[in-house]
């Protein structure tokens, strides 16, 4: 059985909430720039900006999993899951990327507009 | 204040104002610079995460081919110059923030039932880099290694869905 207390107690160093309210903030400006923005290519960029958020979340979480379970659960070696997700999420944003800018490339070459209410081509 | 406290201080306020400026700049090509630099900060903090792997793939995938690609756009679509958008939703802009506050607030009413009373410290120590990142993606004891085949399948068939999209006629 493991000691209770962490291992390196006496480092001190920032506290978790601190990357989920930050977490939470860049989020939010990403939710925000979709709502205002009429551009599609700065829509994507804000949904860039959220899938950001959310990583450094995963992140922040594998860091300081541990402590978040009860005493012992530390020993788990599954503190590094938090990182592997974020290499799906990145593996995942690139293939968005890659298809929604193909998309916004197709619109743009049928139909010349940069605003996103303008292009309603799939309302019945 | 310990000097992790201020470093995570600093790279927070760029990212916020980053991410600030990038929604407030009506012309991409600046939003898109804007969200490079925010990118490079999130990878800075990665490292004060002990994610030094996570912090070099940022870095080159995001920063260095995403980006690129959509600067490539903006530049091949032309939309680098900011034209006269007709708002045909002019309430959007108003109602836009006063939703984004009001998540934030449901975001920090949830970040506050976050247990800290284990004193929130880190646990380990160890930077995971690309031994304990490979461990733990190629293994087959782990559970990684179904989804890493997934993914393949995936980026294979969005680059084809790129491809298709890219021709003259769909």
């Amino acid at each position: 059985m493991p000691p209770a207390v962490p291992l390196n107690a006496s480092i001190p160093a920032v506290p978790l909430n601190y990357y989920l309210i930050l977490s939470a903030i860049l989020f939010t400006i990403g939710v925000v720039g979709v709502l205002i923005k009429r551009n599609p290519i700065t829509i994507f960029m804000c949904i860039e900006l959220m899938l950001n958020a959310v990583n450094i979340t995963l992140v922040a979480f594998s860091r300081y999993q541990s402590t978040l379970t009860p005493a012992g659960a530390y020993a788990n070696p599954r503190f590094i899951d938090g990182q592997m997700m974020v290499l799906f999420v990145f593996a995942v944003a690139a293939a968005e990327v890659a298809v929604g800018l193909g998309i916004l490339v197709s619109i743009f070459r049928n139909k010349v507009s940069i605003n996103v209410d303008e292009i309603d081509l799939m309302k019945g | 204040m310990s000097g992790q406290l201020i470093l995570f201080g600093l790279l927070a306020a760029i990212a916020v104002v980053c991410g600030l400026c990038m929604i407030l700049n009506d012309n991409p090509v600046r939003s898109a610079l804007y969200l490079v630099a925010l990118l490079f900060t999130v990878a800075m903090l990665y490292v004060t995460l002990n994610a030094a792997f996570i912090a070099a793939v940022q870095v080159i995938v995001y920063a260095g081919a995403i980006m690129v690609l959509f600067i490539f756009v903006i530049m091949l679509l032309n939309l680098g110059t900011p034209e006269e958008i007709v708002d045909h939703l002019k309430p959007q802009k108003l109602l836009g923030p006063i939703a984004g506050l009001l998540l934030i607030g449901l975001l920090a009413s949830v970040v506050a039932a976050v247990p800290t009373g284990q004193g929130g410290q880190p646990l380990s120590n160890g930077t995971i880099g690309p031994f304990e990142i490979g461990l733990a993606l190629y293994s087959p004891k782990n559970y990684w290694l179904f989804p890493f085949e997934i993914v393949s399948i995936l980026l294979l068939v969005a680059a084809i869905g790129a491809v298709m999209l890219a021709k003259k006629r769909i």
